[in-house]
């Protein structure tokens, strides 16, 4: 397996578990207070749908010219890349809230349990919230997929990486029971904006006609190049949110003191 | 709204996201990266800066937004 195609298969497979984590959180919450088999329906068909959109997709896109499909592909990864990395490092430093499961699970059940009376057999609330759950989370799972594996010629092996990412998701949330709450999603959602925009700017500039000096050995440099920019901006954002966050207490407490001393 | 520009609507948001500026930077880098390849000049050094400079944009409007927002 060359260097780009271990690529490949990393970042489908994490981009696809932290989707399945945030849809399994779903599913859990109307699974477990409304149908089990209503919500599963709603999985089944939802997955149905997302390999339909793969299996037509595909092959039009692979039907592109490459230098085409390398300039499309790697300007639509580089703009999802760069709104994952965007996201992530906001969420590290505080500035934007991270997902929380365990919150995302209550207030799904909460959502289901006041959702009108519960009917014998078929659940039509929790077929449709598993659907559009499932849906919605896995589209964009579904668009990497073509994007990245169109461009390699490895529809098949990006389809794997996926389909892996869910089994091993969907098996942890049976062992526990529970809304995977401590899978460090923000990590892995860094690391793949680091993977899509990375690959994106390698085909997009490829695509465009440009050379890499070195060759595809070029992403050699260039993904530990993305992640040190990444690791950098997001320290550097959080060291200004935490100065921040500093002088509001010093001017909070001086204005406590001031007070203090006038009503003495 | 009707179907059709809720449609589009949706397609925006999945493909653009929040930040169009991001989205319009990438294109604009690389119709650069185009343009000096078509004129035989080496262009492969334009992507990396551009893609650091669009994240670093990006995020620094993000925070301002935030800390206006209090």
């Amino acid at each position: 397996m060359s260097g780009a195609e271990i690529g490949l298969a990393v970042s489908v497979f994490l981009a696809c578990a932290v989707e399945a984590v945030e849809a399994l959180t779903i599913v859990l919450a109307v699974g477990t207070t409304r149908s089990w088999s209503s919500a599963m329906s709603g999985v089944g068909a939802a997955t149905v749908a997302l390999a339909a959109i793969v299996a037509a997709l595909g092959p039009a896109l692979t039907a592109l010219p490459i230098d085409l499909l390398r300039v499309l592909v790697g300007g639509l990864l580089l703009v999802f890349g760069l709104q994952w990395l965007r996201k992530a490092i906001l969420r590290s430093a505080g500035l934007k809230a991270k997902h929380d499961e365990l919150q995302t699970f209550r207030e799904e059940t909460e959502a289901a349990r006041t959702a009108g009376e519960r009917r014998a057999g078929f659940d039509g609330y929790a077929f449709t919230i598993s659907f559009k759950g499932v849906l919605l989370e896995g589209l964009e799972v579904a668009f990497i997929v073509l994007t990245f594996g169109a461009n390699q010629h490895r529809i098949p092996l990006a389809a794997a990486a996926a389909g892996l990412a869910v089994l091993v998701v969907a098996a942890a949330g049976v062992a526990a029971r529970a809304p995977l709450a401590r899978v460090p999603e923000n990590t892995m959602k860094f690391a793949v904006g680091v993977m899509l925009s990375s690959f994106g700017m390698f085909w997009g500039a490829e695509g465009a006609g440009a050379a890499w000096p070195g060759g595809d050995a070029a992403l050699l440099a260039i993904v530990p190049g993305v992640l040190v920019a990444a690791i950098a901006m997001a320290w550097t954002v959080r060291r200004a949110v935490d100065a921040a966050a500093a002088e509001e207490l010093v001017a909070a407490g001086a204005q406590a003191g001031e007070e203090a001393t006038v009503s003495a | 709204m009707s179907s059709v520009q809720a449609f589009v609507a949706g397609v925006w948001e999945f493909v653009v996201g929040d930040d169009w500026r991001t989205a319009l930077g990438v294109v604009l880098a690389l119709a650069l990266t185009a343009l000096l390849a078509a004129a035989s000049v080496s262009a492969w050094w334009v992507m990396p800066p551009a893609v650091v400079g669009l994240l670093a944009l990006s995020i620094r409007r993000a925070a301002r937004e935030s800390s206006r927002r209090g």
